[in-house]
């Protein structure tokens, strides 16, 4: 296990080179054999089996109170996993967290936060260092952790607003400035904990296509925990479903059919075809079928469910 | 609290030089102008980050906890330093220690501090009651007095101020990390709680400062309005944070003159210098709100 081949990545993305296509196989970034957690002498989930390659976006579904933010959890080392073997970027969950971006379940600014959008974004580079810059001192580093925050900014697409005071930007807004956050350290793998929750459905899709460029572009392993699969399906290479007690990881074309999740969620769920060949989960208990008929009528890309 | 009697109130010249070389000819004003400077200076940077963490409440509490300390001191008649650096400081403690279940449950930590304060206001009043010999005591301890302060006061206010500037120095950049954006923070590692539990204990040896010059019940003049006038003013922390210096050093030297010509207490003049700097901060985006309102159907109708 080296992780040799994502440092080739992480140099690569200076050039802007795509990278989708040189996923390597070799060392999966994250694996989960045999997975179970316990919170409180309970199982919440058992016999999680994942395997996560550079470059590739997973999502993490299922029913809420289920334990999906648990798997984040166990994924940064913060929760012992009670079975199994856990492995991130070929060491113990939490060995390797320097190269872990993480964006915590929705947290929202204040509308009376008075600090910008670059300087929220400048945080996460430096924000943990202890002592003060000396003036005069460091005024090279200083220039490129400048560079890097424009840089990371502008991946996000926040470069309109990242000078404008944090709360005064729209949950969307705030939204990519927060992944420019995560990102700015050039994590190899991008952890999310439900960054879609409580945006509207342009920016839901918005978002979710950032992500899917960031995950294929710059080579970043994103796992992203989710209860909507719908925004997010046609940017997808990996799906674990967690419900009761078990769970099930694979392809969306292997996962999202109308049996398996009917058995997972135990209620009635539909897998939808619609004429430009994008999947559409009807009857999801979070996805009333309005939100999804209005989710798939917005797409645009219809190409991206080729491979399902 | 005044100066003098109002037969024999010194005169404003507008010649500033005269003015100045006036006032410091008498050591007490030098002092306070001493004092002044370095409270303000220690108050609008450790309010800065208050007003941000959004902790008025905790600095508010940890003033009022000033007002035992300096009434049991002359009551038992040790240091009056000792009195307000020592209960200011044991109340942030007892605010961190009981209200340590991190930021999210903000409900109880308002309980927490307002039980500390209603405590603290009991302990001061029972104190005050206790000394029956003291007359101006309260006024003073609660709104202020610049004029007994002492050499030996500036020297203990200069080395906790450098102290607080020596910490802030070296915590500053993690604590606004922890500040802002405590999860994450968390995430990368920052010792969360221990920041806020260390930074309650500044913000109490901040308010024991200020409370030493407008008084116990006014230290929101030099903690909390300069930081909130800069924060209006720009969103840049480094400029922000230097506004608020200049702002509350202002505020205070300002409010320290107009005492001196004025028979008027100090704990007003430094407050409505520093209020009337917050209104004028404000004005631009107040006018621009009433103007959006007059024009909203156009500027709806252009982003649409």
């Amino acid at each position: 296990m080296s992780i040799h081949p994502t440092e080739k990545v992480r140099s690569d993305e200076g050039h802007a080179a795509p990278v989708s296509e040189s996923s390597p196989v070799a060392a999966p970034v994250l694996s989960l054999r045999g997975a179970a957690v316990r919170v409180g002498g309970r199982t919440l989930w058992s016999g999680v089996d994942l395997t996560v390659a550079t470059g590739e976006f997973t999502a993490v579904l299922g029913p809420n109170g289920v334990g999906k933010s648990t798997l984040v959890k166990v994924l940064l080392g913060l929760l012992p996993a009670a079975a199994g073997e856990v492995r991130v970027l070929g060491g113990a969950p939490g060995a390797h967290n320097g190269a872990v971006g993480y964006l915590p379940q929705r947290r929202s600014f204040d509308a009376c936060v008075r600090i910008r959008g670059v300087d929220v974004v400048r945080l996460g580079l430096d924000g943990d260092q202890w002592g003060i810059p000396v003036p005069g001192l460091g005024r090279a580093k200083r220039r490129a952790a400048r560079e890097r925050v424009a840089e990371v900014v502008e991946l996000v697409g926040a470069s309109g607003y990242a000078h404008r005071p944090i709360g005064q930007c729209s949950g969307g807004e705030q939204q990519r400035l927060l992944i420019a956050q995560a990102l700015i350290r050039r994590p190899q793998i991008l952890l999310l904990d439900e960054p879609l929750d409580s945006l509207d459905l342009p920016n839901q899709s918005a978002i979710a296509a950032l992500l899917g460029r960031i995950c294929h572009q710059e080579g970043v392993s994103v796992v992203m925990v989710a209860h909507d699969v719908n925004p997010i399906l046609h940017h997808l290479d990996r799906v674990v479903y967690i419900a009761e007690g078990g769970a099930l990881a694979g392809t969306p074309a292997e996962v999202i059919t109308s049996e398996t999740l009917t058995r997972l969620y135990r209620t009635p769920v539909e897998v939808l075809r619609t004429s430009g060949g994008r999947l559409v989960v009807v009857g999801q208990p979070e996805a009333p079928a309005l939100h999804s008929d209005r989710h798939a009528g917005h797409g645009t890309g219809g190409g991206h469910a080729a491979g399902l | 609290m005044q100066l003098a009697s109002d037969a024999a109130l010194p005169v404003f010249s507008w010649n500033l030089l005269n003015d100045f070389q006036d006032m410091w000819s008498y050591l007490s004003m030098v002092n306070a102008f001493r004092a002044g400077a370095i409270v303000s200076v220690v108050c609008a940077v450790v309010g800065w980050f208050m007003v941000l963490r959004r902790q008025t409440f905790a600095g508010h509490t940890l003033s009022v906890a000033a007002f035992p300390g300096a009434s049991l001191a002359t009551l038992a008649g040790f240091s009056l330093s000792l009195g307000y650096f020592g209960f200011c400081v044991a109340a942030a403690l007892v605010v961190a220690a009981l209200g340590r279940k991190g930021r999210e449950s903000g409900a109880e930590e308002s309980a927490v501090t307002g039980t500390v304060q209603a405590f603290a206001l009991a302990c001061g009043y029972l104190f005050i009651s206790l000394y029956k010999g003291l007359l101006e005591g309260p006024t003073a301890m609660l709104f202020g007095d610049f004029l007994g302060i002492t050499t030996g006061q500036v020297v203990i206010l200069a080395v906790v101020g450098a102290a607080v500037f020596a910490v802030l120095a070296v915590i500053g950049r993690p604590l606004l990390f922890a500040s802002v954006d405590p999860q994450v923070a968390a995430g990368r590692g920052v010792p969360v709680r221990l920041l806020s539990t260390l930074f309650l204990v500044l913000l109490g040896a901040a308010t024991a400062e200020a409370s030493q010059i407008t008084g116990t019940l006014l230290v929101f003049a030099l903690m909390v309005i300069p930081a909130a006038t800069a924060q209006q003013l720009t969103a840049r922390p480094a400029l922000s944070l230097t506004l608020s210096v200049l702002l509350g050093l202002a505020a205070c030297w300002a409010g320290l003159i107009a005492a001196y010509y004025q028979p008027y207490p100090l704990g007003f003049f430094v407050t409505a210098f520093a209020f009337a700097g917050y209104v004028l901060a404000h004005l631009p985006r107040l006018g621009r709100e009433v103007l959006g309102r007059v024009r909203t159907p156009i500027a709806t109708g252009g982003v649409a």
